[in-house]
């Protein structure tokens, strides 16, 4: 029930608001080699919402969001963030809008060498050079609790569990607090409850910091949580569109081998 | 006695076998250009596949080199740029230098150690064993000391940048330093090459010195002689010749090896395996390249 009521919370403003394009992505095309990975995929990312991608492993998911924050080169289209073309960006461009971006790798991708204080340290000291050890310090904590995560602060990433890793690799992400985030499938190798943990976080975090969302998962339990609006990728191209209730009434065969 | 009818039938079989010989040589004449047509297809199939294959290879090679250019050209051009991460470099300066030490104190007493006991029995048999401390210490500031310590060092500190390097690459850290507004060549390259530059010349003056020491313990095994006289004699023949291309090409031994480490790992592909093959080949070009500049810089010094 507690789901639910998050959800109810969540995806009430998200649906009111005059929807403003974040992120316009059109005539997207990536290949590596021979292999077309990605063609002609056209989409929009509204504020305030948590678009959920869905897609086999293979179907160019994880490329789609390494292109939205310009780690990889896409080979033709647009990809408009704020009204910007990311990929005809300079770098010290690029490195501007990617501040407003958060992007949770699969991994959790934690320093090793680092603690989990120095993890949260890093990109606020670049990113936020205007604030001073105090601040930094208290908003450090700030984040570690909302993750439920405050006594990890002098750990290790190597002394910290799947689950943890992944919390704290969201408060990373959230520490800079940017406009949008891109999650590369967040419930990946985790446990069911874990899983639900870090979805339920997902729609905390959207409604706290009031951001945009790209969920890349295959994970449908994690998508029926946090999706305001899904789309499925299929042989690079954008399949079906539409809000979870839509995907589960679907009778197309490929969107019901998702959702069994 | 053969009846005329066996003799006519011999003839005629005879003949019958000279005709087919004769078809046998028409068709002798059409297989073999069949079958030349064959051997000149396949024969030009595997040319072909020789020369896609050979011009892959030349291929990777050129983009290889195209890479270690690109990549030299972008660590000069982050070095200068206005963001130098100092605390970083000096984290690094502690990691490669200090914590070093133990390794290369004991390379260097050892290489001190056994230079003297093994050139003992031939200067002792020119009655030339004052000459001792002076040939140890020269042979060791020249060429012993910057060689073996840098040669320990690429196994060390190249080994430990390709692997740290590309393991952080296989667990997307690179990618994450890079979507946090962070230049990860900035952060993790120039920083570790400028590290081992400074501190690869200091651990090679170190042990320098304690193989000095360690030269001492082992002229005092079999003869008998003290710490001061033993270093007057050893620097009484050090001149400034001496030290001068010893310092300035371990400077260029510790950005090769740095380099290379850093190359290796910051390039190495996606999996577990290519961190190990990362790590694996840091080693043997940095320790490769060593042996290379040091043969250049021998040249060089001999022309002064």
């Amino acid at each position: 029930m507690k789901l639910d009521e998050t959800e109810f919370l969540l995806k009430e403003p998200a649906k009111k608001q005059t929807r403003e394009a974040v992120i316009e992505i059109s005539n997207l095309c990536k290949s590596f080699g021979n292999q077309e990975v990605l063609k002609n995929l056209s989409f929009t990312l509204y504020t305030g919402e948590n678009l959920v991608v869905l897609g086999k492993s293979g179907s160019g998911k994880s490329v789609l969001i390494k292109c939205i924050v310009g780690l990889l080169r896409s080979d033709s289209g647009t990809i408009k963030v704020f009204n910007h073309d990311v990929t005809a960006l300079t770098v010290n461009e690029l490195g501007e809008i990617r501040q407003k971006i958060g992007f949770l790798f699969q991994s959790g991708a934690l320093y090793d060498s680092m603690t989990v204080k120095e993890n949260l340290e890093f990109p606020l000291r670049r990113i936020k050079a205007h604030l001073t050890q105090k601040e930094i310090n208290a908003k450090i904590e700030e984040v570690l609790e909302n993750v439920g995560l405050a006594n990890a602060l002098n750990k290790m990433p190597s002394q910290l569990s799947g689950g943890m890793r992944k919390r704290i690799s969201l408060a990373r992400t959230i520490v800079v607090d940017p406009m949008i985030i891109l999650y590369d499938e967040p419930t990946t190798g985790l446990d069911p409850v874990t899983s639900d943990e870090i979805s339920l976080l997902i729609n905390d975090v959207q409604k706290k910091y009031k951001t945009s969302s790209i969920i890349i998962t295959h994970d449908i339990e994690c998508a029926r949580t946090t999706a305001d609006r899904l789309i499925m990728l299929q042989d690079g191209e954008v399949y079906a569109e539409g809000n979870i209730a839509e995907f589960e009434k679907s009778t197309d065969k490929v969107i019901k081998s998702f959702f069994k | 006695m053969k009846s005329i009818q066996t003799k006519i039938k011999e003839r005629f079989r005879t003949r019958c076998q000279t005709i087919a010989f004769k078809d046998y040589h028409k068709m002798k004449i059409k297989i073999p250009v069949a079958k030349a047509k064959e051997i000149a297809r396949v024969h030009a199939l595997k040319l072909s596949e020789n020369t896609i294959a050979k011009t892959e290879i030349a291929n990777n090679y050129l983009t290889d080199f195209a890479d270690v250019i690109l990549f030299i050209v972008r660590f000069i051009k982050e070095t200068f740029s206005r963001k130098f991460e100092a605390k970083e470099f000096f984290r690094q300066c502690f990691s490669i230098g200090y914590k070093s030490l133990p390794l290369i104190s004991v390379t260097g007493f050892i290489m001190g150690f056994v230079l003297t006991i093994q050139s003992r029995p031939s200067l002792v048999r020119f009655g030339a064993d004052t000459l001792l401390p002076g040939m140890v210490a020269v042979s060791l500031i020249r060429e012993m000391g910057p060689v073996i310590t840098a040669l320990i060092c690429a196994g060390k500190i190249a080994s430990g940048m390709g692997a740290e390097l590309g393991s952080m690459k296989v667990t997307e850290q690179i990618e994450a330093m890079e979507v946090s507004s962070t230049h990860p060549m900035r952060f993790l390259v120039v920083t570790r090459v400028w590290a081992a530059t400074f501190m690869i010349p200091l651990l090679i003056l170190y042990a320098d010195g304690l193989g000095i020491i360690g030269s001492w313990f082992g002229a005092n095994i079999k003869g008998d002689v003290s710490l001061v006289l033993f270093f007057s004699q050893a620097f009484s023949h050090i001149g400034f010749i001496d030290l001068l291309p010893a310092v300035v090409k371990s400077f260029f031994f510790g950005s090769v090896i740095g380099l290379v480490g850093c190359y290796k790992g910051y390039n190495a592909g996606r999996g577990t395996e290519s961190v190990g093959k990362a790590a694996n080949s840091a080693v043997v070009l940095a320790s490769l390249l060593v042996l290379i500049v040091d043969m250049i810089a021998v040249q060089i010094t001999d022309m002064l």
